[in-house]
């Protein structure tokens, strides 16, 4: 079998008494395309820079393609093969585009290296920026520049931290996708930072969330959306709705109804109940559940609505696809039961 | 590294370039603290008569320390300085060697000298008052630096410099410690700006009008009065005459340039040779009349400029007792802040 | 974000060998001073009973009040020739600009002796105001002595306050405009957006220059020995020179280093806080107002004072008696030799000091942790020539008594003296003396990088040699060149150490003049010293070319935390 791209075991790093990495543990197999998420400061970044080599381990392993490059020994960076996209680009400014790109090719012979550098700025379309420096490219150039000199010398994994935090929102999505693709295409293992929940469920095929140097859960997109491992994670990739609840008998009573516990919840009394603002179905028809409308943001595609519940401190968000009547005041609504979160 | 070899190979070069070669026919090096273009017409000549090349380096302070420091390996043959304190310290710190030379013994007067023959005096300068010139006094005492007359009146150089010491030491030799810290308070409360600049200063400042009277040493006027020193100093020379102080009991304080053989000299012969050249009578006259001191050696005259000044009444003390007396003094003129 | 920041201390892998030479340079350049120390343990009896009955009440006191003096007039001068240039525009802008720089290339006992005689009773000037009152001579009408404490503040305050506007001109260039935009809306005038915001902004960078003039301060004896000014350097002299007691002057010496090092400290610690967040890459500098023709007539003239006075009056001074020698005595032909000297030694000691500075800045860089490395290569900075230049004599006199016995017992030939026989020794003392001013220079400049273009280039391929080569050394050229350039004028007019360690028959500028000042012919003295400020001139100028901001300012204090802020 093939061994994995990256491997991390017990892996610890400190500075002074925050834990950056706090005995992580991580295997990442070839041609991933892994989204590292977690708030600011919770070790994703450190995460990526021990990988690269260019940060060192206090304790633990890491392995890459099977190969021991921190732990008993250490590998320098120069000679991992791993490709870093950083988030200020960390284009050098003295170099042209063309000279930037052939930064990482200077051990090819001088033809091949300009061929290399040549073929990756038409595949990026930047062919007509070679002779310029990097402080009379825009944002988005200065992105696709720096992609492609990471990927000028073929790493086998490219780590990526926040790449795409300093595009405008717009552009950011187009060089988002063209970017994933370009990699996907070499079948280049990615690991990309972020700290946006939506870019971190759309880009990669896995993501893993982060918190205080930990990993809290690892798994498909699907998997970090649909079945949380505890509030924290729910919490992360979407705003939630807290319902109390009572569980009794294997069913949880809560004002917007009753759910059946998940299966292995044996405790019984009062508990919070987690409700994503897109499981909630909102009609003008009577039915289920009355609530007044307090405040309506309309964003295009969805509308959220703050309803008022009479019996809940709290008032509910709703994110409707559903467009609801101008002057609408009293509503009702149902909660679907498959999408309710208890832990 | 980084170093570049180009870098590394320019440097040696040009060190080697800078460093003087290692070895050459008949020479001989001095360590001096004379201006070198005191003493280079005296070498110059020395060259012309033996043949010998004469490298010099030219130190202020740490003639002794570099000597000291260099050890055996030390290239130094001559080494040359003024202040007979000086030239103690450098026989105190075992830096020198005797030397037994009739030709020496002979020309330099046994008080001149070092008893063992470590250090010899080559010539002599007194420690004078200039006075402006149309201030009515023909006879001083050094003693009368105190007197309250004075006050505002008088320039100095600083008290520490060893001139100076040199002659608050004989002040101890004559008075004792006590009085002569009254002395210096005294001396200090006439001064008429800080103890501070060179010996020239005092008749530049008596013509600038700053004081009246100031102790300096005798061959600055022979210096400015040649024109040496440009036209300049050719005018601040006018506003002054000198006056031989002496003390109420003794005569004028003199002191000493002079020299002595580096214990690991190299080229000793040559070095012993140079210092019989320089008591000899046609170096005696080049002291006297390039740089307008004293000779040593009986029977050679002082320059017509010094010799105006009038007949000059060596102080009985001996240098060895002025020595003694130096530390101390440096400690008064410290006690009295006579700098500050 | 860490990657991108330039400054934070985080532990990076890799490039041993850097902060392993790094340490050994420290060392070497640290041994004069345990020569020193080893000096002192000799003990001096009586020593400090001496000291603190006669000696340290007054001249601490004089120390004390010579260093307030200086400061102040130096924070004064400079920052307002700084915000002069920065905040208006007026015709003669850009010359002042440079011009304010000059008198860097005077050195402090050159002025000194120079007024010493423009202001003396029978000098022209006091001489045009006894023309001008009707008074015939001296002794009817005299201005006070320049030989006094007020004098010597003043003469050290304009030679010095370059040191301050230097590094305040650049913070005000680089100070965001926005931010004095901000505080006019907010209805401040523009004087009060100068004391409010402007000035607490370019603390840091006064702070920094302030201290620089101070070291120098305390550097200076020719200076003080003129004006009779007793400080505690001066005693120091005294002690070794007058009492022959090199273990008590070593005392004192190490004391004074230990005040030095501990106010420096003191001033960092100060400071701890003070950290301006700016992004100084998105903010345009100051935009200068554009003043009328009479304001900007007063300005240019009030500009020029400290320019009149620290360069242009010493500098006439200088170039009439040397003429006037000239015409007297012609030009010596040792001139030619000394000036190759002159040059030879500085270009060698200044390529020595870059290139260890380069070693010690980039070591600091990969491995922040041997940032007191660099702290360390300042000792020599903050230590009087003459303190450098005994300690360095204890170190090579011993090395060389050693390699001439060993060469003689094992190999039968005696190498004579390797280090003090040769310039080695001189250079050696040019590098421990200035090493502070290249390796600051430098890692200020490095601290402009920021960090992920190291990690970018590791991780394409490059060692940490070849980042430094590929990189860093492009990148940081013009803080390379000026800190040269600072350390070769420095070199020029170093005098003591020059003085005590030169080989034999090698005479300098510098030598050659204290040699003529020692004997009193300042005029002969004037051609030299005319030379060794021709020779600071031209390096000044090009200073103020590559847009510079004296490395020399980040000596003592590396303002990471308030971002680019200094510009060096």
């Amino acid at each position: 079998m093939t061994e994995p791209a990256v491997q991390l075991e017990n892996a610890k790093r400190s500075f002074g008494s925050t834990a950056a990495l706090d005995d992580l543990s991580l295997d990442i197999p070839q041609g991933d395309v892994l989204s590292l998420v977690g708030p600011s400061g919770c070790g994703k970044s450190t995460l990526l820079r021990v990988i690269s080599g260019v940060e060192r381990l206090d304790s633990g392993h890491v392995f890459l393609n099977g190969r021991p490059v921190d732990g008993d020994g250490f590998i320098e960076p120069e000679a991992r093969g791993v490709g870093f996209m950083f988030q200020d680009y960390a284009l050098f400014p003295h170099l042209s585009v063309r000279d930037n790109v052939l930064f990482g090719l200077k051990k090819r012979k001088r033809a091949d290296a300009t061929a290399r550098a040549q073929d990756l700025l038409g595949r990026l379309g930047i062919a007509h920026l070679a002779g310029r420096f990097p402080h009379a490219l825009s944002g988005g150039e200065q992105q696709r520049v720096a992609l492609a000199r990471a990927l000028a010398p073929e790493p086998g994994i490219i780590l990526m931290d926040e790449p795409f935090s300093n595009l405008d929102q717009g552009l950011r999505q187009r060089v988002r996708d063209e970017t994933l693709s370009v990699l996907r295409a070499s079948g280049t293992t990615v690991i990309m930072v972020t700290h946006d929940p939506q870019e971190a469920l759309s880009a990669g095929n896995r993501v893993v969330l982060m918190r205080k140097g930990s990993i809290v859960q690892a798994g498909t997109p699907y998997d970090l959306y649909d079945r949380p491992v505890d509030a924290y994670a729910a919490a992360f990739f979407s705003a939630l709705n807290a319902v109390p609840g009572f569980i009794r008998g294997g069913r949880v009573e809560t004002r917007v109804g009753t759910f059946a516990a998940p299966s292995g919840l044996t405790r019984e009394g009062k508990t919070t109940v987690f409700i994503r603002p897109d499981a909630i179905h909102v009609t003008t028809v009577p039915g289920d559940v009355q609530a007044r409308i307090r405040q309506r943001v309309f964003l295009g595609t969805t509308e959220n609505v703050v309803l008022e519940v009479e019996g809940l401190d709290q008032p509910l968000t709703v994110a409707t696809p559903t467009r609801l009547p101008v002057d609408a005041d009293m509503v009702f609504f149902s909660v679907l039961p498959r999408k309710v979160l208890i832990f | 590294m980084h170093a570049h070899p180009f870098m590394t190979a320019t440097a040696v070069a040009a060190l080697l370039a800078l460093s003087p070669s290692m070895s050459a026919a008949a020479e001989l090096n001095v360590y001096t603290t004379r201006e070198p273009a005191l003493i280079a017409p005296l070498l110059e000549a020395f060259t012309k008569s033996t043949g010998t090349t004469v490298k010099t380096v030219f130190l202020k302070d740490g003639l002794a320390e570099r000597v000291v420091s260099e050890g055996e390996s030390s290239p130094a043959d001559i080494l040359m300085t003024v202040d007979a304190g000086n030239l103690v310290d450098l026989a105190e710190r075992g830096v020198t060697q005797p030397v037994d030379s009739d030709v020496l013994t002979s020309a330099v007067p046994a008080q001149l000298r070092d008893a063992k023959g470590h250090w010899f005096g080559l010539s002599m300068r007194g420690r004078v008052l200039y006075a402006a010139k149309d201030l009515d006094l023909t006879t001083f005492h050094y003693e009368d630096l105190a007197d309250p007359k004075y006050k505002g009146k008088v320039c100095i150089r600083s008290g520490q410099h060893p001139y100076n010491t040199a002659l608050f030491a004989d002040y101890i030799a004559h008075h004792g410690a006590s009085e002569t810290e009254a002395w210096l308070s005294g001396v200090k409360d006439n001064l008429a700006r800080k103890a501070a600049g060179g010996d020239r200063d005092v008749a530049k400042d008596i013509l600038g009008g700053i004081c009246d009277i100031g102790i300096a040493n005798t061959y600055y006027v022979g210096l400015m009065t040649s024109g040496k020193g440009g036209e300049e100093q050719a005018k601040w020379v006018q506003a002054i005459k000198v006056v031989l102080p002496t003390f109420k009991n003794g005569g004028t304080q003199v002191n000493i340039s002079g020299a002595a053989v580096a214990k690991h000299a190299p080229n000793k012969a040559e070095a012993v040779k140079l210092l019989e050249y320089l008591v000899s009578d046609d170096a005696q006259k080049i002291y006297a009349e390039a740089n307008y001191e004293y000779p040593v050696k009986a029977g050679v005259a002082a320059d017509p400029i010094i010799a105006a000044f009038g007949p000059l009444t060596i102080d009985k003390t001996p240098l060895s007792e002025i020595v003694g007396h130096r530390k101390e003094a440096s400690a008064l003129v410290d006690k009295v802040g006579f700098d500050n | 974000m860490p990657a991108s920041s330039p400054a934070t201390g985080l532990f990076r892998p890799s490039g041993r060998r850097w902060p392993g030479c790094a340490g050994l340079v420290v060392l070497v350049v640290s041994l004069p001073f345990a020569g020193l120390a080893s000096e002192a343990l000799k003990g001096s009896p009586g020593l400090w009973a001496h000291l603190i009955s006669s000696i340290l009440p007054v001249a601490l006191v004089d120390t004390v009040i010579l260093l307030t003096g200086v400061g102040l007039l130096t924070a004064t001068l400079g920052t307002a020739a700084a915000w002069l240039v920065t905040a208006y525009a007026f015709p003669g802008r850009r010359i002042l600009e440079w011009a304010l720089l000059l008198p860097l290339a005077v050195p402090t006992y050159i002025i000194a002796y120079a007024y010493l005689d423009i202001l003396h009773p029978i000098g022209p000037v006091q001489g045009a105001v006894r023309w001008l009152l009707g008074y015939e001579s001296p002794r009817q009408f005299r201005l006070p002595d320049i030989r006094s404490m007020a004098g010597c503040i003043l003469l050290l305050g304009f030679v010095l306050y370059p040191y301050v506007y230097t590094p305040t001109r650049a913070m005000f260039l680089t100070q965001p405009g926005n931010l004095i935009d901000a505080a006019r809306t907010l209805g401040m005038s523009r004087h009060a957006a100068f004391r409010r915001v402007a000035l607490p902004m370019a603390r840091p960078a006064v702070a920094v220059g302030v201290a620089l003039a101070l070291m120098e301060t305390l550097n200076d004896v020719g200076a003080a020995e003129f004006l009779g000014v007793r400080t505690m350097t001066v005693s120091i002299y005294t002690t070794w020179v007058t009492r022959s007691d090199l273990p008590g002057a070593s005392q004192i010496a190490l004391m004074l280093l230990l005040i030095v090092v501990g106010l420096v400290a003191f001033e960092r610690w100060a400071r701890r806080k003070q950290g301006y967040a700016g992004d100084t890459r998105r903010s345009r500098g100051m935009t200068p107002v554009p003043t009328g023709r009479l304001k900007g007539l007063l300005l240019l003239s009030a500009g020029l004072v400290p320019v009149l006075l620290g360069f242009v009056a010493p500098a006439t001074y200088l170039v009439t008696e040397a003429w006037k020698r000239y015409q007297f005595a012609a030009l010596s032909p040792r001139l030619l030799q000394e000036a190759v000297n002159t040059i030879v030694i500085a270009m060698l000691a200044t390529a020595v000091t870059i290139t260890l500075g380069l070693l010690i800045a980039y070591a600091a860089r990969l491995r922040p942790a041997t940032g007191w490395f660099l702290r360390l290569s300042t000792l020599g900075y903050a230590a009087p020539s003459t303190v450098v230049a005994i300690g360095v004599l204890i170190v090579l006199g011993n090395a060389d008594r050693f390699i001439d016995g060993a060469a003689l017992q094992w190999l039968g030939i005696s190498t004579g003296l390797v280090f003090l026989g040769s310039g080695a020794a001189v250079v050696y003392a040019l590098t421990v003396r200035f090493l502070a001013i290249s390796a600051g220079g430098i890692e200020a400049g490095l601290s402009r990088i920021p960090l992920s273009l190291d990690h970018a280039a590791r991780t394409l391929g490059q060692s940490p040699s070849g980042t430094f080569r590929h990189i860093h050394l492009p990148l940081s050229k013009t803080a390379i060149a000026a800190a040269a350039l600072l350390v070769f004028v420095d070199c020029v007019k170093e005098l003591p150490a020059t003085l005590l360690l030169r080989p034999l028959n090698i005479e300098t500028f510098a030598t050659h003049l204290y040699g003529e000042a020692a004997r009193g012919t300042y005029e002969e003295a004037s051609i030299a010293a005319l030379a060794i400020v021709a020779i600071s001139v031209l390096p000044v100028i090009f200073l103020s070319r590559v847009g510079i901001a004296g490395p020399a300012s980040s000596v003592l204090a590396r303002d990471n935390d308030h971002g680019e802020g200094v510009r060096i």
